[in-house]
């Protein structure tokens, strides 16, 4: 069995040359980010209740039969509550139905308002999740959804410029928002729902981008020590490919699990494994692909990075 | 750092007791936890709301209206007081915080102010001066709170809310409900599973205002079912739903006045309300019940007619009973609800989320299932990458990891939500993460050409900082979502922050020690993840 131990069978040396697809993997990426971020305006993020308010009900038929979803769909329409959503979920007994709550209308009488016109529409029902999330609210949380990402940015930004050098925040950050940008666009894109735990999901990818960036630019770094002469774009394209392998495994790894997440969590999970699913796979994409060239675009001052950066303490990876 | 110290074995064996300790009352059923000697922890894992299923409000207390209620309660308490002293007021003129009274005759001021300054009162318990009483020029007096009290008075609203609101919860034997207070003006009631939400929200949800108004007799109540009704009344429907009233708009006394309500009896032995007004009540109730025998009035909570009965004589005394078609069950809701009920300030819902017991357990049960997945998933993937040894070691790092986290998260009662259990999975996929940068970093060291030995305790050495950095790196957005995250998403930040320490700490020193077991075992002449061709 020599093909076991999978892992031997990777090129135990690969030699991509990345750097000479930065330029055109880069124009890729700047067109998919300037369309992401049009998509999220137009046509828009799909908001759930948390950011815009209003209310969602999951409902059975209480005898288990089928339930008509036109007939709900006109009953609650017909209340005039805007913005009127229902939606069939695994058994063809239940549903979800989505609703606004008129400003003005205290929260408990709207929803039963809903459920009397449902009952009426298709006889006895029972609901087994309700929320309802004010305009108040849902505005606060919008905006601490937001601020938490903006943090996060930030956060990484100054974290990598502490442990590395400018030029490597640069780097990160750019990938980060290539990360975080592209991945709302595939929530425009799939239709999933914008809500607190989807940015749950984003933070997640920022970590986990960082994470690989991280893993990245330390290799970088070493190697600048280690080959002080060699040109700077060829150290990169040999850091990215020494850990090409590790980026492969770690990846595929979390891909798969996500899969299953996404195929057996439940309604609730879906859209926030699908997410980070594709948050993971651009983050990969982008520690190779925006995060290294960046560096290339700035430069690094090598002289400084091999006398002036200290040993770091927090780990050994810089002993001799 | 590939020798067997003695030290990574005792902390090893340690974390292993501990986290079997800690994670046991899991297996067990609740009854079985509570027998449970008392040296032994008892705590499972605390399951969030959408897990177990269960409500959550969060309500939000109209400061600005209480505000208002409490200078209008402050501007009638001055014209009582003004009456009872024979003052003249030429007018009363209401500012914030506070009214200011004209008089009609300045040779009254000086009586006048004394009179207020009695009502204005000595401090109250916690020796804050509540209301004064100032005089402005010649015959104009104001009397108002102190700022000190305005200050405070938004904060103490939400306190007495939240106790009225514990008051009721608890008055319903309902268990395990958290109240807690949230930002300036708000307050979160988190109730679990076994309790029912509707009747959590009928506690909550209802503003239990209660008032007395006085029946319109003048007008038939035919003609306000076909529509028209005086301008002065409304039509309400009794308790039943059916029986209609036309009431008078002009409200007699309310609930607020109430001082005390208790189940009783009437006549005729059958469930009753007992109620007692306050002073004002008890004199605005006699005033109006004085004036009106032999008329019916009213007896109104939240919109529908309880009972309105016929008055025979002026009631004085401030306290009656409220007969209406009570059981003892009904009665007793009510006089909770009145007695719990003096909310400060009116409450808002301004979110709600309830999930049904049965569709947390669907959620616990389909999380289980894609954790387990997951984790085959990875454990399979694990050893075709790395074979039975080093994909084994790993595995067991995982199961360690596993341990722990579940060990520490009901150690710690933090909750765990379903995207927690998201978090988790993602945390296993990623504890894996730094087995493969350790594992690599040998197989790099090897190609380098290095002896068995050497490249490992290289791979160990060099990918330790990788891993503390990538690893903080997931710790700043755990922290994050901690600070702006709300119920479930906190929930996920925390089992990614433990996660994150467990599995650092698992990853890394189970396969210290094993690896070190096995290299003074076996001797290995090449590394078996090393590529086939670097035979050496």
């Amino acid at each position: 069995m020599t093909w076991w131990p999978l892992i031997k069978i990777l090129p135990h040396k690969t030699n991509l040359h990345f750097v000479k697809y930065a330029r055109a993997a880069g124009a890729v990426s700047v067109v998919l980010c300037i369309a992401s971020i049009v998509a999220c305006f137009y046509p828009g993020l799909n908001m759930g209740i948390d950011f815009r308010g209003g209310a969602v009900m999951e409902m059975t038929k209480a005898d288990n039969s089928a339930l008509d979803i036109g007939a709900v769909r006109e009953a609650v329409g017909e209340l005039n509550l805007g913005d009127v959503g229902v939606q069939g979920i695994d058994s063809a007994a239940s549903a979800i139905v989505r609703f606004q709550v008129p400003e003005g209308e205290a929260q408990n009488a709207v929803v039963a308002r809903v459920q009397d016109a449902i009952n009426e529409a298709v006889g006895e029902v029972r609901y087994s999740g309700v929320s309802v999330v004010g305009s108040k609210v849902s505005g606060e949380l919008f905006t601490s959804g937001l601020l938490a990402l903006g943090l996060a940015i930030v956060l990484m930004f100054a974290y990598i410029w502490f442990r590395f050098e400018p030029q490597f925040g640069f780097g990160a950050v750019a990938g980060l928002l290539h990360d975080v940008i592209l991945t709302f666009g595939l929530i425009v894109l799939f239709k999933l729902e914008f809500s607190l735990n989807m940015v749950a999901a984003i933070l997640t990818v920022i970590g986990y981008s960082m994470n690989d960036t991280v893993v990245v630019f330390d290799r970088l770094r070493e190697n600048l020590r280690k080959y002080k002469t060699m040109p700077l774009r060829e150290v990169i394209d040999l850091s990215l490919n020494e850990t090409l392998s590790r980026t492969i495994i770690t990846g595929v790894t979390a891909v798969m699990v996500l899969a299953a997440l996404a195929i057996f969590g439940g309604e609730a999970l879906f859209g926030f494994s699908i997410a980070l699913m594709f948050g993971i796979v651009i983050g990969t994409y982008s520690s190779i692909y925006v995060g290294a060239p960046i560096i290339l675009l700035w430069g690094v001052k090598r002289g400084e990075l091999a006398e002036d950066v200290k040993p770091v303490k927090l780990g050994m990876a810089s002993r001799p | 750092m590939i020798q067997i110290s003695r030290w990574k074995i005792i902390v090893l064996a340690l974390s292993l007791a501990l986290g079997l300790l800690f994670a046991f009352p899991n297996v067990l059923s609740p009854a079985q936890r509570e027998a449970l000697p008392g040296f032994l922890p008892k705590n499972a894992l605390n399951l969030g709301l959408d897990l177990q299923g269960g409500s959550y409000l969060l309500l939000e207390v109209d400061v600005p209206a209480m505000r208002t209620k409490r200078v209008d309660n402050l501007v009638e308490d001055v014209r009582v007081s003004m009456r009872e002293a024979r003052i003249n007021i030429n007018a009363l003129q209401r500012e914030p915080g506070g009214v200011v009274i004209t008089l009609a005759d300045q040779a009254q001021a000086d009586a006048a102010f004394k009179a207020l300054q009695q009502l204005a009162g000595g401090p109250n318990q916690q020796g804050v001066q509540e209301r004064t009483a100032t005089r402005q020029s010649g015959n104009r007096i104001r009397y108002g709170f102190t700022q000190a009290t305005l200050d405070s008075m938004g904060a103490t609203a939400v306190d007495q809310s939240i106790e009225v609101v514990r008051r009721r919860v608890d008055s319903t034997g309902t268990k395990e409900i958290a109240i807690t207070r949230q930002g300036a003006e708000r307050i979160v009631v988190q109730a679990p599973g076994q309790n029912d939400p509707a009747a959590l929200e009928r506690v909550i949800g209802q503003t239990a205002q209660l008032t007395f108004q006085m029946v319109d007799s003048e007008n038939s109540v035919a003609d306000a079912i076909a529509g028209r009704v005086p301008p002065d009344a409304q039509l309400l429907y009794g308790d039943d739903g059916v029986t209609p009233y036309l009431v008078k708009r002009r409200i007699l006394v309310s609930g607020e006045n109430l001082t005390r309500a208790s189940v009783d009896s009437d006549q005729s032995g059958r469930p009753a309300i007992g109620f007692r007004f306050d002073g004002v009540g008890a004199r605005r109730f006699g005033e109006a019940t004085a004036a009106n025998i032999g008329k019916p009035f009213a007896i109104i909570l939240d919109g529908k007619v309880i009972s309105a009965p016929r008055i025979n004589s002026a009631i004085t005394g401030g306290s009656g009973i409220i007969e209406g078609n009570f059981s003892i069950q009904t009665a007793s809701e009510m006089v909770n609800l009145l007695n719990g009920g003096a909310l400060p300030a009116p409450l808002r819902v301004e979110e709600r989320r309830v999930v049904t017991a049965e569709l947390g357990a669907d959620a616990v049960a389909a999380g289980a299932l894609s954790t387990a997945i997951g984790f085959t998933i990875i454990v399979v993937f694990m050893i075709l990458a790395y074979g039975f040894l080093f994909g084994g070691i790993s595995v067991i790092g995982l199961v360690l990891n596993g341990l722990l986290i579940v060990a520490a998260m009901s150690l710690f009662q933090a909750t765990l939500t379903l995207p927690g259990i998201a978090g988790l999975v993602l945390t296993f996929a990623v504890a894996v993460d730094a087995n493969v940068l350790i594992y690599e970093r040998m197989r790099d060291e090897a190609r380098a050409g290095r002896s068995v030995i050497a490249s490992m305790d290289a791979g160990f050495n060099k990918a330790m900082g990788t891993i503390v950095d990538a690893n903080l790196t997931t710790l700043v957005a755990a922290g994050i979502m901690f600070i702006f995250g709300a119920g479930p998403v906190r929930g996920f930040a925390w089992t990614l922050t433990i996660g994150v320490f467990t599995s650092m700490f698992s990853a890394v020193l189970v396969s210290q020690v094993m690896l070190a077991y096995w290299l003074k075992a076996t001797r290995p002449k090449k590394l078996p993840i090393a590529d086939s061709e670097t035979v050496r």
